[in-house]
This record gives structure tokens, sequence and C-alpha cells, in this order.
């Protein structure tokens, strides 16, 4: 009846999973009676968790981003008190059992589920604003991709309190991955979790490429967007192209597991290199997934803080699908140590190399937009400087492993960990916190609070520098990663440095929710009444904040590279907004609960699958399918906002924005 | 008095300890302390690269500060240029300095890949030692095929002479890696790389498996002894008819999971033992008749 779930799944001989598991059930059991009990339950159902506005989609995307990072945060720190106590005599507290689940859980959950949504949720929620236009291609689809991503997060969730994790590292590279190495559910709910959020992901892939490439305001042609649109684009073609390897390499694993196949085991004609390639194939374009919209995301900071125009946009644009098309052609540079020989590790080294071309150009194009600027130095910028002073050195440490020779010794060694998590956290995370800052008054109306966001600057600055610098050294002393024990004891100092600094980027984390709740609390004195809190240069700036749900009353026309800006300028010099355009009421498609119902019961059926509840897995497919046939049918694809609400929203917004620009053109 | 004596004295010997055994702890420091010719180039290599580099990312370390900080908005002094956005002289130097710097890089690299190749045989004037590597569940097996013994957990090589590897698994991947010697390479069921590796300085090294490979990875460390030549021919001959004798039946206990393992040694092995593991054929394995060699491409799978 329910395969291989049996009462032994639950942990409750093991203290750490059973008392994580009891608080975070409480938790969210308190969370959701809290809700409730105000009242909030409608709301959130109409206004979030069925929306299609993609600026509501893009704000659940962070959120879920948000709390995962907490929960990837707890995994790192459980690693480093583990690397710093068990050491010679002492096993630690973490038997390996446990311990390579957690090393597992913190990539796959960090990549996938904190990465990922951050980047995912910032191109939903700015890009279509960039361009000018009311919603992305497919809102609906929109909104099953999120629900898809969501429902594989609850999954690994799930794994801790019932079951267990993977423990084959967070790509399960076999044999080790293969029954006959880990026969129980925990290499099944990481295989089942990332087919269901990859086939999510995807979809956004789609959704992304099609909107930029068919649904820009007028006159906004391709070189006249906005960088951080063109990586959104890049981005994007990246994920078309790599997610499906990813389903298929999954898928293959699955066949293995499930079925007895022998794509990569070690009998039966099996070949785990294949595996290698393929999941490399998607997994460097996966790195420019994730950095290339922080790249854009620098980009708009540093022209907007610099009160100048980004320097050498084309180049930019140029560097962006330069390392877009790069990026696939890398891949063999994760494994130089297989002996593939001389001529195609010094091709692949090269072409890795190669990347540092563009990415240099792009490190002086910021600097050169700070050049002659007068910069501001708002928390963004913070961010920015960091960013450009942590990423080069993580560029240096990239390079040389692209370099074999050097590949060969300090491959896989903490070296390594350090030089991915300088690129990711100095390169994908301080964007994304630099974004949040950025933009979170456009979503909601109030800024954050500057001076503890400089707190949380410095906590993430200091904090992974003092975590990461370490296993730079301990990386050359021969140290290797995923150690449950450590071998050395004259480590120990370095560990326990590297510790430290993974405490500080907590108390970065923690306050950011302290910074969060003040905000919120002190939101009367930090309005922002004019939509523009930065003097913004692209279009997300034009519109209110919040902004309506159909975004512009009239779709902006474009004239020249900085849309806004010109407009903004021209407004200022002339003292007059543009002439009252002739309002229109406008058609915007209706809320629907297809992508959290299709996406509950895609995440029953991966739930059955896991635990080979074949009848339960039949159902989850037919509810998922039964809903897309319901949704296929319906009658009703979009409502009207009369043109009444529209005109008196955009004279109210005109009003505002007289008012600012008057201040503004009194000022200059 | 006595007791501040006392204090005085233990405090001196708890620095003298310190001392020693930072002295000590400096003996072994992985790749930045190689002891043979593979790791000194390597080592090389990564000094040289990163020199270059730094080359280009200190100024722009410096510039990135400098520019944000003379250009802050309270500078009356900086001049505000809003509308600039190129210059056509800026942007060939931005695309010519990381151009340029790749180039030499990729020069560097071109030449070291083919020369560093693992697989390449090392130039001497002295035959290499030929060494089977199979990673286990978890430890280390070193058949010594000329020398007909094998060990678990200890590798022992004559210094300034070439060891030849031959390397696989008999389980999941692994990576065999001895810091200070240099290169690590993959071994991978049912296929064989090829690693060639010199120790110049006699002494003790660790080595690891640098791959994850389940519950009982952190215990696949092995320790390197690097003897004299003459003292490794002792040894080898001391070794012969030792102890076990790795059959069918022993290397079938031998591969059950285990970790930490103390190093073991064997006085006798079947021959053709690598190749059967590595063809998967182990039970098929008579002694003393020896099984038909297989031939075995680098990297490339075996039967199947």
């Amino acid at each position: 009846m329910f395969g291989r779930l049996t009462w032994d799944a639950i942990p409750f001989h093991e203290p750490i999973p059973l008392i994580t598991s009891l608080v975070v059930l409480l938790a969210a059991g308190a969370i959701g009676i809290w809700v409730w009990r105000k009242g909030y339950a409608p709301y959130l159902w109409h206004e979030y968790i069925t929306s299609t506005d993609h600026k509501k989609i893009g704000i659940m995307y962070i959120v879920m981003a948000l709390v995962m990072l907490v929960r990837g945060w707890a995994d790192a720190i459980m690693m480093r008190a583990q690397q710093s106590l068990a050491i010679g005599a002492s096993q630690g507290y973490l038997p390996p059992e446990h311990y390579n689940q957690i090393f597992s859980a913190h990539g796959t959950i960090m990549i996938f589920f904190v990465a990922m949504p951050f980047v995912i949720g910032f191109m939903n929620f700015v890009v279509p604003l960039q361009l000018g236009v009311r919603d992305v291609a497919f809102p609906t689809l929109n909104n099953v991709s999120f629900w898809l991503n969501a429902s594989g997060a609850l999954l690994i969730n799930l794994s801790l309190f019932i079951g267990e994790f993977s423990r084959a590292g967070w790509l399960g590279f076999p044999p080790l991955s293969e029954k006959a190495f880990s026969p129980g559910v925990g290499v099944d709910y990481y295989l089942v979790a990332l087919q269901i959020s990859g086939v999510g992901t995807v979809l956004t892939g789609v959704n992304f490429v099609t909107t930029i490439l068919k649904i820009r305001a007028p006159g906004m042609s391709y070189l006249r967007m906005p960088v951080f649109c063109w990586t959104a684009l890049a981005s994007n073609l990246l994920v078309i192209a790599a997610f499906p390897v990813l389903t298929v390499v999954l898928a293959e694993l699955m066949l293995d597991r499930y079925l007895g196949f022998h794509f990569f085991t070690n009998d039966g004609g099996g070949n785990s290199m294949l595996y290698m390639n393929l999941i490399w194939v998607w997994g460097h374009p996966e790195v420019y997934i994730l950095v290339l919209p922080a790249f854009g995301i620098y980009s708009e900071v540093a022209a907007t803080f610099s009160g100048k125009p980004l320097f050498g946009y084309r180049s930019m644009v140029f560097a962006t699908l330069a390392i877009c098309l790069i990026s696939f052609m890398v891949w063999l540079h994760h494994f130089f140590t297989m002996g593939a020989g001389g001529d195609i590790n010094a091709v692949f080294g090269i072409a890795s190399m190669i990347i540092g071309i563009p990415t240099g150009v792009k490190i002086y194009n910021w600097l050169f937009t700070m050049y002659g600027g007068r910069v501001r130095f708002n928390v963004p910028v913070y961010w920015l400087i960091g960013f450009m002073l942590t990423f080069v050195i993580g560029g240096l440490t990239g390079v040389l492993l692209a370099i074999p020779p050097v590949d060969f010794v300090v491959h896989n060694s903490l070296f390594l960990v350090a030089h991915f998590h300088q690129v990711i956290i100095g390169g994908v995370v301080f964007a994304l916190m630099a974004g949040y800052t950025y933009w979170f008054p456009k979503a909601f109306g109030f800024t954050l609070d500057e001076r503890i966001g400089k707190w949380i600057f410095w906590c993430w600055f200091i904090g992974f520098h003092l975590a990461f610098m370490p296993l730079y050294v301990l990386g050359f002393w021969g140290a290797t990663r995923r150690m449950q024990h450590i071998p050395d004891a004259t480590w120990a100092p370095w560990l326990n440095v590297a510790f430290v600094g993974a405490a500080i980027i907590g108390v970065g984390i923690a306050l950011t929710v302290v910074q969060l709740l003040y905000s919120i609390k002190t939101r009367d004195q930090r309005m922002d009444v004019t939509g523009d809190p930065w003097d913004g240069r692209t279009l997300e700036w034009l519109t209110l904040s919040p902004p309506p749900h159909y975004n512009f009353a009239v779709l902006p026309d474009v004239h020249g590279e900085e849309a806004y800006w010109t407009r903004k300028q021209t407004a200022i010099k002339q003292d007059q907004l543009i002439d009252e355009p002739d309002y229109q009421p406008i058609e915007m498609p209706v809320n629907t609960p297809t992508g959290v119902i299709v996406a509950f019961f895609a995440a029953l059926c991966g739930f059955a699958i896991i635990w080979y509840i074949w009848w339960l897995a039949i159902l989850g497919l037919i509810g998922a399918f039964a809903i897309f046939v319901w949704y296929a049918w319906r009658d009703e694809h979009e409502h009207i906002i009369p043109v009444e609400e529209v005109r008196h929203n955009a004279r109210e917004r005109r009003r505002i924005r007289m008012e600012h620009l008057h201040n503004l053109s009194q000022s200059v | 008095m006595n007791a501040s004596v006392a204090h005085v004295w233990s405090l001196r010997r708890t620095i003298a300890v310190a001392a020693a055994s930072l002295a000590l702890s400096g003996c072994n420091r992985g790749i930045l302390d190689p002891v043979g010719p593979i790791a000194a180039q390597e080592k090389q290599i990564l000094i040289n690269s990163t020199a270059i580099m730094l080359a280009i990312i200190i100024p722009t370390m410096i510039a990135t500060v400098a520019f944000a900080w003379w250009f802050r908005r309270g500078n009356t002094k900086a001049t505000y240029r809003p509308d600039w956005e190129y210059s056509g002289a800026i942007e060939m130097v931005v695309w010519a300095i990381p151009a340029l710097t790749i180039m030499l890089l990729g020069g560097i690299t071109w030449i070291s890949s083919h020369d560093l190749d693992p697989g390449r045989p090392l130039k001497s004037d002295k035959p290499p030692l030929n060494v089977e590597v199979v990673s286990l569940d978890w430890k280390w097996l070193f058949i010594y095929p000329d020398q007909g013994i094998a060990t678990v957990n200890q590798l022992v090589v004559p210094a300034g002479t070439p060891v030849s590897f031959k390397l696989t698994s008999a389980t999941v991947w692994n990576s065999f890696f001895v810091p200070q010697m240099g290169t690590m390479i993959y071994t991978m069921p049912r296929m064989t790389t090829q690693l060639n590796l010199q120790a110049d300085k006699t002494g003790e090294f660790q080595g690891l498996s640098s791959h994850f490979s389940g519950d009982g990875f952190p215990g696949m460390q092995f320790k390197v002894q690097s003897l004299p030549a003459d003292q490794f021919a002792m040894w080898a001959q001391g070794a012969h008819g030792q102890g076990g004798a790795l059959d069918t039946a022993s290397y079938a206990e031998l591969s059950k999971p285990s970790s930490y393992v103390k190093p073991i040694t064997y006085g006798a092995v079947a021959p053709g033992l690598f190749d059967a593991i590595v063809n998967d054929k182990v039970p098929q394995l008579h002694l003393p008749q020896a099984a038909p060699p297989a031939k075995n491409n680098s990297a490339v799978p075996a039967g199947g």
C-alpha cells in the first residue's frame, strides 16, 4: 500500500533531524495560524498564490529563495562546525551518513533553490517593467513555473523529516548514486525534486526568451534594451539549451535506479564517464545562467548610482553574448584529471580562459562607468564595489583552475571550494543583495533601512573572506573537499577561522530579517512616493511604486538607449510632462489556481515515486493532467480594467511626477 | 617562587613544543612543498600564472576603490561628465588587456598541458617502477607486478626513479593524489588511467583520495614512503613471500567495505589481478595460471 514508506522513515532515533523537523513544523504551523487568524489567507490566495502578475510571482520567488538561504546556511554552519571538531582522534558530532547528506543538500539547495529562484525572481519582477510592457508572454505558465519550483523545494525539505537526502553530492555522480551504492531514498529525493523544479525552470526560460524577443514597448529595439534585459535573455537562452540536458541525464539515472537500466552502472556496459560529461554540459552553463543576470544587476546599479550611462553599452552586450556562447564549450574543465590527454585538456583549458576576456571587459566597463560620475554611496554601491574587489580574485583562481597542470594539483580541493564560492557569493549573491535593496522600493513603495543594509554588507564581505580565504590555503596544503573527518591537526586554526566567517555571514542573514522588519515598522518615514527613489534611468522607475497590475497606463514610447532617463531630462528641461495620452481600457490575464494545484499533484506524484507508492503516483499524474484539461477548457481568459480606473491612476501618477520633476528642475 | 619558576618552565616548554610542531608541520605543506619534478613544475606554473594575473588585477582593484572614492558625489574637485559613455581608445585597451593576458596564459597552458600530461612517461635513465593502483571501498591497493607483491594504504617507491602507475577502481570513482608528488588522477571502474610521477627526495608523504566516494571516504588516506633505491630493493625482497598472498579469496575479503585501514603487505599476488579487476572478472581468476592480459587503452571502458 505505502511502498517503501514505513515508520522507520521518520528519524525518531536521530536528535538533530528530529528536533529540526519539529522546530520547522512548529514555526510553519505558527505562521499558518497567524496568517489565518489575522485574516490574511484570502489576500495571499488572491494577490499572490494564484496571481499571474509577473511582479507578484517575482516576489514569491525571492521570498522562497530567502527562506531556503536560511536552510542552506544552516547546512553550511553544521559542516564548518563538524570540520572544526572532527580533527585527529575526534569524529565530531556528525557521522558520515549524516554529514554526507548535509553537504549534498547544501549544494543542491544553494544552487537550485536559492540562487536560481533569486535570479528568476528578479527577471520576473524587472524584465517586463524594463521592457515597458504589462506582463510576460505566458502569465499562467509563469505561475505554474513558480509552483513547480516550489514543489521541488518542498520535496527536498521533506527529505529531512521523512527518509533521508542523497549522500552522493550535489551532482550525484554515478556509480556512487546508483542503486548498488546508494540503495536508500536519498538519491531518489534528489532526482525527483530536481526533475520537477527543472520543468519549471525550462518553462521560465521559454517564457522569458519569448517575452524579450517578442514583447517590448514601441521603439524598444534590441540595442535600446537595458543591459539587465540582455543578460536575462542570454541567461534564458542558456536555460533552454542546458536544462533539457539535465533533465535527460537525471532521467537516465532514474531509469538505472528504477528500471534496472545500465546507462551509468559498473556492469552491463554502463559508462559513468557519460554522466560526468552530460551533467557538466548543463553544469557549466548553469554558472553563467546565474552570473549573467548578476552582471546585469551590477550594470544597472553602476549606471544609476554613478549618475551616468553605462560605459561601453555595446561592448557589454557583445561580452554578454560571447560569454553565453563560449560557456557551452568549456564543460570538460571540470574533469581535466580524467586523463583525456594533452590536446583535449589544452583546448578546453584555453576555451575556459577565453571567457575571462569578456568578463574582464565587463569589470573595466563598470570601472569606467564610475569614472567621471557622481557616485552615491548607497547600499547597492557597497555591494557593487565589494563584488568588483572580490570577483577579480575569484576570476584569478578560476583561470588558475583552467590551466590543466595547475588543476591537476588543486582539483576537488578546498581551493576549488573557495573559488566557486568566491564567484557565486562574490558574484551572484552580492548582486542579488544589491538588487534586493535596489528594487525593493519599486516592489513595496518604501526603501529598506540604509544603516542596517550597510551592516549586512560588511557581515557578508568580512564573513565571506574569513570563511573562504583559509580554504585557499588549505587547498594548497592538499586538503580535499567533502571530508567528514580532518586528518591533519595543523589545519585546525584555518578551519576555525572559516567557521567564524560562516557565523558572521549568518549574522548578515539574520540582519536581513531585522532590516526587513525594521523597515516595515518605520515605512512611513521611508515612503517612495515618486516611484523613482534612486534617480533611475530605466523604465521601471517611470511607473508607480508599487506599480499597478498593468504596469503602465499606456505603453511608453522609447527614444534612445536610456528610455526613462531621456524622458525625465526632457521633462525637467521643459518643466512639463508629455501630453496626456488617450487612455484605453486594459485587458489583463485573470488569476488562476492552476499552477498551485498542478504543482500539488506533481509533488504528490514525486513523493509517491520516491517511495514506490505506484497508485498514488498515477493518481498524482491524473490529477495534474485533469487540472490542465480543466484550465484548457476555461471560458474567461482575461479581465478588463475599466478606462476610468486607468485614467484615475494615471492622473494621480502624473500629478506626483509633475511635482517631483518640478522640484528637480528647480534644483537644476 | 617555586610555583612561578614552574610556570615559566611550562610556558617555555609549551612554546618549544609549539615551535617544534610548527617546524614539523612545515615539512608537509602539500603542493607548495614539491618532492619531485612533476610537482615542482606544477608549483612553478601556479606561481607564474598567479604573478601574471596579479600584475593586472592589483591595479584594477586599486583603480576600483580610487575611482569610486574620487568620483564620490561629495567631491567637488572631480569633474562630472554625465553623458560620457564611450571612448574607442579605452574600449580597445580594456579588450586588449585581458586578451593579451589570456594569450600569454593560453600559451603556457598549451605547452604545459602536453609536457605534464599524466600519461606521458618521464625522461630518466632508470627504468620506471610499475605500480598498479586499485581504489577499493575505502582503501588503496598497490600492486607491484614486477616484484610480485602488493600493499594496502602504503605506497613504497624508490627515490629518483620514475613511477609508472596504471589505475582503476573496483568500486565507485576515486582520485589518486599525493599532493607533494603532483598530478592527481581519477580511478574509474572498468577503465584504466595512466600516471607518471617521481619523488626525488626520500621521506614520508601523505596520499589521499580526492574524489568523494561514500561514507568511508575520509579514511582513504595513505602513506607514501620514498626510500633510496637500494633500500627499496631490500624492502621489496623482504616483502616477497612474507605475509599473506593476495588471491581471489583474500581479495574478496579485502574488497569488503572498510575504512581507516592499517597498512597491509602481501608477499604474493595472483598474476593478472589488476586486469581481472578492470574486466570485472576476479572470481574467474584461478591461481596459479595467469589470466590472459586484456588490452586497455587509457580512460576507455574495458569490455561491455
